[in-house]
């Protein structure tokens, strides 16, 4: 009890009760109470966030969701190349509930992707990955990359067209790396093949090593943005302004109740739509579930469309607009002809996203006091993403050939080309367009 | 008696670290030297720790490595790759047979002397009309890339990213005859030469093979091999 009359919590003690005296018992056994003020209730986050700070605690609700059903899921599917894609027409048709489950589940990945697309664009306009959070920053592009593991190795469990495809697609990447390629993409198969044998390992990948890996990274991800404390719309670091007596920034609001009430409301929305989707239109027109997936895997016909799901298909657009390396022979030595630069570019067009701390040299971190120069490459950035994104759903034939004078070219692809160009060109050149940039004064403290 | 033994030593340790210490006190500086060792060795500290975390990291090493060749090919699957064996004879002129070897798709195609004849006028639109890659064995390095002219035998498999390009036989004024590979749009001619322009590098790959009678292909083996 001496514990609490020091505190500064300025509550009134009553006399001790069975539950305080058990509140006492345990945090004298862990640090309960410290940690629910430190995280929550003493946790200080700028007042002025807006609609797009919804979208991380989203993402914690969908990885809830998805482990939840995941678990569910793995009591009645089938990891083995001979009965998956039944066990899984058995979870739709059979098994009580299991369609809803599968479907809040598949709709879960494609959701998880818009809600953490929308998490990344609120940290590139608001400069969220700039000092002193540029570990959040790589920790999230970490978390992302394993997260499109987690959908590239789940998409090939129902052991469909487009699963085996996808996989064939996704693997022969590896292959494609000069020297340890082949050797590696049959290590990563366990077989020459997409087989039983790589079902069984991504089966595993998909429901024990990458959640453990995400659970960590997500708490990294928290641990080090309470550290620093959030950014906000203005960019402004309310640290700086406390109030001299409490030690509290100003411009801070403690996380609970505000914010959790505040997340509350954005997750009834959110779960509006998200259940809307899985009553109504659970495969999306075949953005979310694709119809060549619903014919079980045959390994000797690629399906006529062949498309990655929508998330995947901004890079995707990359990896097929670059055109292929001819093969060289320079000072008797001959490099062979590859596919390789189309796969780096498709890497690197993921991976770059982890250099925008250190690319930025912008005097100020949020899109409302940046200049005009960097709002337009942004908008470039934006409608590139979104037309390579469109692009990579079609046939890179869907609107014919050039004429002779662009080599029949495909529309498509050449468009591809120049939204790639773009895409790169966002990042290659943002040290010299922010540097550029005529900002605008950064208030005190900030508004709302 | 050994209780005993054991308080005498610990002692007598005590007592040596004692001097230990008074001496280092008056040798501080060398503490390299063995007649009067320092309290903290730090060289040789450092020594161990190096040691020591190098011992386990090699065992770490050593361990990682079951786990990393569990993840190859198991004995099972090399053991899968058993040659194929097609009658040909059923194949009918202008159509193809696809037959699955070590998982993958064979194509098997019957080409008509039109489709031969096709071959030879697009070659200045090929990335590799030379056959300069070696995606063909030696006995297939020739203008139809086949051991029987019209037949040809080659994997259905995309050099780009493996997908199973599809047939597309018709012959137009400017296409006589191929496949075109539905995932990114690469273009082969009858005999899986790759067209410029193409995402895929080389042409198509001819698996060993070999007749065994007038109208028997044995594919994945090649004469004169067990």
């Amino acid at each position: 009890m001496a514990k609490n009359m020091s505190s500064i919590d300025l509550q009134t003690k009553a006399p001790a009760g069975v539950v305080d005296g058990l509140v006492d018992w345990v945090d004298e056994r862990l640090p309960v109470t410290s940690f629910v003020k430190a995280h929550l209730t003493q946790y200080y986050a700028p007042k002025n966030f807006n609609i797009f700070y919804y979208f991380g605690a989203l993402s914690l609700l969908i990885l809830v969701s998805q482990i939840l059903t995941g678990i569910f899921l793995t009591m009645h599917y089938k990891p083995s190349a001979l009965e998956a894609f039944a066990s899984v027409e058995y979870i739709m048709r059979d098994v009580t509930g299991g369609n809803i489950i599968r479907y809040m589940h598949s709709t879960g990945a494609s959701m998880f992707f818009v809600v953490i697309y929308l998490h990344m664009f609120r940290g590139i306009i608001y400069g969220s990955y700039r000092t002193p959070r540029e570990l959040i920053w790589l920790f999230g592009v970490g978390i992302f990359l394993v997260l499109m593991g987690e959908a590239f190795f789940g998409y090939l469990l129902p052991w469909g067209q487009m699963s085996y495809w996808g996989a064939k697609v996704i693997i022969s990447l590896f292959d494609a790396i000069p020297f340890i390629g082949p050797s590696l993409a049959e290590w990563l198969r366990g077989d020459y093949m997409i087989s039983d044998a790589t079902l069984n390992r991504f089966f595993a990948f998909h429901v024990i090593a990458l959640p453990f890996a995400l659970a960590g990274l997500v708490a990294v991800h928290l641990v080090a943005l309470h550290e620093v404390g959030s950014n906000n719309p203005d960019g402004v670091e309310i640290k700086k302004s406390k109030d001299k007596v409490t030690g509290i920034p100003l411009d801070g609001i403690p996380f609970h109740p505000y914010y959790t009430v505040k997340d509350i409301m954005g997750a009834v929305v959110f779960l509006i739509v998200f259940t809307s989707i899985i009553f109504f239109a659970p495969d999306m027109g075949g953005y979310f579930l694709e119809a060549n997936n619903f014919v079980p895997a045959d390994p000797l016909k690629t399906p006529a469309h062949i498309a990655p799901v929508w998330y995947f298909t901004p890079y995707y657009s990359i990896l097929r607009a670059v055109p292929p390396f001819p093969g060289l022979s320079l000072f008797g030595l001959s490099i062979p002809p590859s596919q390789f630069p189309g796969v780096a570019a498709m890497g690197l067009s993921v991976m770059v996203f982890a250099l925008l701390p250190w690319l930025d040299k912008g005097k100020v971190k949020s899109i409302r006091y940046r200049g005009g120069l960097y709002k337009k490459w942004l908008a470039a950035f934006v409608i590139s993403f979104i037309i390579l994104g469109y692009l990579g759903t079609i046939s890179s034939d869907h609107y014919g050939q050039f004429g002779a004078w662009l080599g029949k070219a495909d529309i498509a692809t050449v468009t591809a080309r120049f939204f790639a160009i773009i895409y790169f060109a966002f990042f290659v050149l943002m040290p010299w367009y922010t540097k550029l940039d005529q900002s605008t004064q950064v208030p005190e403290r900030v508004t709302y | 008696m050994s209780d005993k033994r054991n308080t005498n030593s610990k002692n007598s340790v005590k007592e040596s670290i004692k001097d230990i210490a008074a001496s280092d006190l008056s040798m501080a500086g060398n503490a390299l030297s063995f007649s009067a060792p320092s309290a903290v060795d730090q060289q040789k500290r450092n020594f161990l720790i190096a040691a020591t975390a190098g011992v386990g990291a090699l065992g770490a090493a050593a361990v990682a490595v079951p786990f990393i060749s569990s993840m190859l090919p198991s004995e099972r699957a090399k053991a899968a790759g058993a040659p194929v064996e097609v009658d040909v004879s059923k194949i009918a002129p202008g159509t193809m047979q696809i037959v699955e070897w070590r998982g993958q798709p064979v194509w098997i195609i019957n080409r008509t002397p039109e489709m031969l004849a096709g071959l030879d006028k697009h070659n200045d639109q090929l990335a590799d009309a030379k056959l300069e890659v070696a995606n063909q064995p030696e006995y297939c390095k020739n203008s139809s890339r086949s051991i029987k002219a019209n037949y040809a035998v080659m994997l259905g498999s995309c050099t780009h990213l493996g997908c199973s390009p599809n047939a597309s036989f018709e012959n137009t004024a400017d296409w006589s005859g191929g496949f075109v590979c539905p995932c990114h749009g690469s273009k082969f001619d009858l005999a899986g030469r790759v067209f410029k322009g193409s995402p895929a590098p080389t042409n198509l790959i001819v698996p060993k093979h070999q007749y065994l009678t007038e109208t028997t292909l044995l594919i994945g083996v090649e004469k004169g091999e067990a």
